[in-house]
């Protein structure tokens, strides 16, 4: 048994990178190694900006023999098949066993392999690795054809047994491995020799290099936590942050700068990205002020001075950065407080899509928007309607310039700064939201209304230029616009179809498109004054649009998200089937609450039992009608009915018929199901005793529509022929 | 080596020039044409493509017109200077070299945190990319750190090592000067002692205005669309000079000509007349006219083709 340690030093490598690569070097390096013959007890890789290290304990030292029998051709086959088999197996024909076969006299081949040298089979499989090793970037350096992150400079490589220390031979262009490595960059320079794993990770941390980002991690957490509490403050936790800064030290060494007071002023949030994005600063936070007051940096070494020269440095760095950001914020507070006029004027020169029209365009396009869901919303139509205009408005002012990742915050204190109502503000902080899947929805009524202006003008004006997302390909995120649509109408219960929304949406974006030039009268439309297809046709008027198709596609699209969405919910697929296929499918809010309903009805037994019952009825009327050549539509009268069973499958379609349907017509699907839940056993009782088929025309006519009533009744709940058994 | 302090602009370039000089690059003198970096000086752009090894360094004043604050802000200057190394084949002691070169303008390395951190390098307009680094000292960037994989479209083998600093702000750093027009210029005490100030302040304010306000854009537009035409006429010449009957390759006389499209753009550019859309399609104009430029380098003797 033998111990594996290969440590690959280069220049430093992206913080980014470095965990992939502990993984892809594990797993590539061992299983090549199982492949090889060669087992091991346990394997752990590690990385530093500067080194890529990996440790195999408990190695077998050669690779076991092996023997291997194969069977060849006949002994009177043709000539041929010999000479494929020899060419196959590598052996001359004297090399060859003859045996007796059921088939007669047949020649065996058995090949024998000496077991290899550990030092052998690691030396091919660290070359092979090396210079196939799947870097997401890499790059070539000085004369070499090598590549790798960054410049390879030394290959350790050893395999440490008990009777002695081997160094494995490898050689890349002129890079040959050694039993060497280096300490820190600074602090520790020089080389030193590795004899095993243990002096290896000792020898590194006496040399000023803690070889486990974990636990480099570690250390710089708790030492950031002690920093911040011995002044009674509080750090600002980062993951991401941590995970990127253990990349890049070696020795991390935490300290403690002050934010100058003058900076005091700025936004929280303004402060915490400046220092993130730009320094890699955590933030320090004054739980009694709630401000942001200090920051924690992370350097790669000690010095004589205790890091007061590199604090020094680095408060200036800051201090330059911040005057910068309090410039940006004090010329957008000055713009802000006029209205944002100038900076919704500028949106006229930025482009949004080349075919639909400049920012500015796009934000009028949203305030008709906005204003028409807002009663839907519960919001005010004016303010919805100011609201949307403005809440791009900060994509101008100089913060959001620098830091693209506060658009919509900056834009709640610049509308507070213009003194503008608190919805406005908060509007253009929520309205890109939801971002994703598990992103907190708006709630507030503006914010909804122009959360969903924002996303139904952008889906509308996409799909009308045919740029729909395709396979993996969604360069506009519209799969995202769309679930942000049904999360929003959804979670708000916004019930009502969305339909002639959409169409105005595709109303407003054909406007842009052909550039016509339209006063804010013509582009308004009351939704309330024109049927849906009176909206269409007015698109169509003007342009060639099979406007109609372009609705029926996006609507369909909004279906599959609603169906992904759903399923996440646990509702089947066939349940959401049944109803989309009821009428008024644009109105996500209700097929919500229909389909959650229908859900747990189809899961109880009365539901499971009458959905027995209705594929019965259904089964023999389609059958029937074909046979027949006729519907059985008409009203089924009580007094043909003959059996008990019929009549009091009358008396409770009678007693219950109208209450489902009012339950339907208020959306009450709760009751309704539990209205149906009533007409099982009577159902389940007149198929064990009515027999339909009857000698009387006019009896058996009957029970045919009385069947039919049972089918249209449960139908008008959901469309019960698409659900599976 | 003992380092003496320096204690002003001046000295900083001094000592960069001596370090580099001793090397052993060859110490190249400003490119006498506007550009944006020094990274468009033909000792770098051209010279990075082939196999010919070269080493040079040299300062090159560079004019990012957008960057124009009127000589206000205490670090963004539309005109400023970049020190710029190149060496081909990149040495493998690159790094420990440049690191010399921190020492040698007075940088303690015992006493400052310098890290390298990722920075992949693209210029679009010349076509060319590189990997390496943003180096930091006590957390400001104080260089960039190149290793030259493609230019003008074409790999670069060998690859060559750039190295770009930023002077004004690495000497800030050094002598402790808060802003750039308080930082001395010549050696304080000296006869007549002028600062950054005393020497760029009114040029500062000069250019701002010209860049942004006052530069004619039909004018400017007019040169874009000259320099290009003339570029692409270089070009298009013979290989061969009718009069001596020599092959003489204009490759230089044309980059030069891809050198004055690219500061044309930055001034449509710092003039606002300059759309989104347009942008890629300028860029692209200049980066076809770096690449045809590229390409005819590589058929000179200092591109490596009459060995």
């Amino acid at each position: 048994m033998t111990n594996l340690l290969l440590e690959l030093f280069s220049e430093e490598i992206p913080a980014d990178l470095q965990n992939k690569a502990c993984e892809d070097l594990n797993k590539i390096v061992t299983n090549a190694l199982v492949d090889a013959g060669l087992t091991y007890k346990s394997s752990n890789a590690f990385s530093t900006p500067r080194r890529l290290c990996l440790m195999i304990e408990s190695l077998l030292n050669k690779s076991p023999n092996t023997r291997e029998e194969r069977k060849g051709p006949r002994i009177d086959a043709p000539e041929q098949a010999l000479n494929g088999f020899l060419r196959s197996t590598g052996l001359t024909k004297d090399q060859l066993e003859i045996r007796n076969d059921k088939k007669g006299e047949t020649y065996f081949a058995v090949i024998e392999k000496e077991g290899r040298m550990a030092s052998e089979i690691v030396s091919e499989i660290v070359n092979e690795t090396i210079h196939n090793f799947p870097w997401a970037k890499s790059m070539r350096w000085g004369s070499r054809s090598i590549k790798w992150a960054r410049p390879l400079h030394s290959i350790l490589c050893i395999l440490c047994a008990e009777d002695g220390v081997e160094t494995v031979n490898i050689e890349i262009d002129d890079i040959k491995s050694s039993n060497v490595t280096f300490g820190h960059r600074f602090m520790a320079p020089a080389q030193f020799s590795v004899h095993s794993l243990e002096q290896y990770q000792s020898g590194l941390k006496k040399a000023f290099v803690i070889l486990d980002a974990q636990e480099r991690a570690n250390h710089i957490l708790e030492d950031a936590r002690n920093l911040a509490f011995a002044q009674g403050l509080e750090l600002v936790e980062d993951n991401n942050l941590l995970k990127e800064i253990s990349g890049l030290v070696e020795y991390p060494v935490v300290l403690m700068g002050e934010i100058s007071k003058e900076f005091f002023s700025l936004p929280a949030e303004v402060l915490m990205t400046s220092m993130k994005e730009h320094q890699k600063f955590f933030s320090v936070k004054n739980p009694k002020t709630n401000r942001i007051e200090k920051f924690i940096t992370v350097a790669n070494r000690t010095t004589v001075d205790n890091g007061e020269t590199i604090i020094e440095g680095n408060q200036k760095v800051l201090f330059a950065r911040l005057s910068d950001a309090k410039f940006f914020w004090e010329n957008d507070l000055r713009i802000a407080k006029t209205g944002m006029v100038e900076w919704s004027q500028k949106l006229e020169k930025v482009t949004f899509h080349n075919k639909l029209g400049s920012q500015s365009e796009r934000l009028k396009r949203m305030s008709f928007i906005a204003s028409a869901i807002a009663p839907l919303a519960n919001a005010d139509i004016d303010l919805a309607n100011k609201a949307a205009k403005l809440c791009k408005a900060d994509l101008s002012s100089e913060m959001v310039g620098e830091f693209a990742k506060l658009q919509g915050l900056m834009g709640s204190y610049y509308a507070a700064e213009a003194g503008l109502p608190n919805e406005i503000g908060l509007a253009s902080k929520e309205h890109y939201s939801p971002l994703g899947p598990t992103d907190i929805v708006p709630s507030s009524p503006v914010s909804t209304a122009v959360a969903l202006a924002d996303k139904i003008d952008t889906l509308t004006g996409f799909w009308i230029i045919d740029e729909k997302p395709t396979g993996s390909k969604d360069p506009f995120a519209l799969r995202r616009a769309a679930l942000g649509v049904i999360r929003l109408v959804i979670d708000n219960d916004l019930n009502e179809s969305l339909e002639k929304i959409l169409a105005y949406g595709f109303y407003l974006n054909s406007i842009s498109i052909h550039n016509l030039s339209m006063n804010a009268d013509e582009q308004y439309i009351d939704l309330d004054e024109n049927n849906l297809d009176q909206i269409c046709d007015l698109i169509d008027l003007n342009q060639t649009y099979k406007i109609r198709e372009v609705l029926k596609d996006l609507v369909s699209f909004f279906h599959d998200r609603l169906k992904v969405y759903l399923r996440d919910q646990k509702i089947n697929h066939d349940v959401i089937d049944a109803c989309l296929a009821m009428p008024n499918n644009t109105n996500f809010s209700l097929l919500a609450k229909r389909a959650k309903v229908l859900q747990e009805f189809c899961d109880s037994d009365d539901g499971k039992n009458l959905l027995h019952g209705f594929k019965r009825a259904n089964n023999i009327l389609i059958a029937e009608e074909k046979k027949d050549g006729v519907s059985y539509e008409g009203i089924a009268d009580l007094k043909y009915a003959q059996l008990d069973e019929e009549r009091s499958l009358f008396e409770i379609l009678d007693e219950n018929e109208t209450a489902i349907i009012n339950f339907i017509d208020n959306q009450n699907f709760k009751d309704a199901m539990n209205s149906l839940s009533k007409l099982r056993s009577p159902i389940d009782l007149f198929f064990e005793n009515v027999q339909i088929n009857s000698d009387s025309k006019i009896v058996r006519r009957n029970r045919l529509c009385l069947l039919n009533r049972i089918r249209l009744i449960m139908k008008s709940v959901a469309d019960f022929t698409l659900i599976e058994n | 080596m003992a380092i003496i302090k320096p204690t002003c602009f001046q000295d900083i370039i001094l000592h960069l020039q001596t370090y580099w000089a001793q090397q052993g690059c060859a110490i190249l003198q400003p490119y006498d044409m506007e550009v944006g970096a020094g990274t468009f000086h033909p000792a770098t752009t051209l010279r990075a493509l082939g196999p010919k090894p070269w080493a040079a360094a040299y300062v090159q004043p560079s004019r990012r017109p957008t960057d124009g604050r009127y000589g206000e802000n205490p670090n963004r200057l539309q005109h400023y200077y970049q020190y710029q190394v190149i060496i081909k084949p990149s040495p493998k002691n690159f790094q420990e070299l440049y690191l010399g070169s921190l020492s040698a303008i007075g940088i303690d390395m015992e006493l400052h945190d310098i890290r390298f951190v990722e920075d992949d390098w693209e210029s679009p307009t010349l076509g060319a990319w590189g990997l390496g680094w943003e180096v930091w000292c006590d957390g400001m960037e104080v260089s960039q750190f190149t290793y030259f994989q493609q230019v003008g479209g074409h790999d670069c083998k060998p690859v060559s090592g750039e190295l770009t600093y930023g002077l004004e702000r690495l000497a800030m750093y050094v002598l402790g000067v808060d802003h750039v027009m308080d930082m001395p210029f010549n050696s304080p005490g000296s006869i007549i002692e002028l600062k950054y100030g005393d020497v760029f302040r009114q040029t500062e304010q000069e250019y701002s205005r010209w860049n942004f306000d006052v530069a004619d854009t039909s004018i400017l537009l007019q040169h874009f669309e000259d320099a290009e035409a003339e570029c692409k006429h270089i070009l298009g010449e013979p290989e061969i000079d009718p009069k001596s009957g020599n092959k003489i390759i204009m490759a230089h006389p044309a980059y030069d000509q891809c050198i004055k499209a690219s500061h044309l753009f930055n001034l449509l550019d710092a003039r606002g007349v300059i759309s989104v859309t347009e942008r890629q399609s300028y860029i692209g104009r200049v980066r076809s006219l770096a690449k045809a430029c590229a390409d005819s380098f590589l058929k000179t003797e200092a591109g490596g083709s009459f060995e």
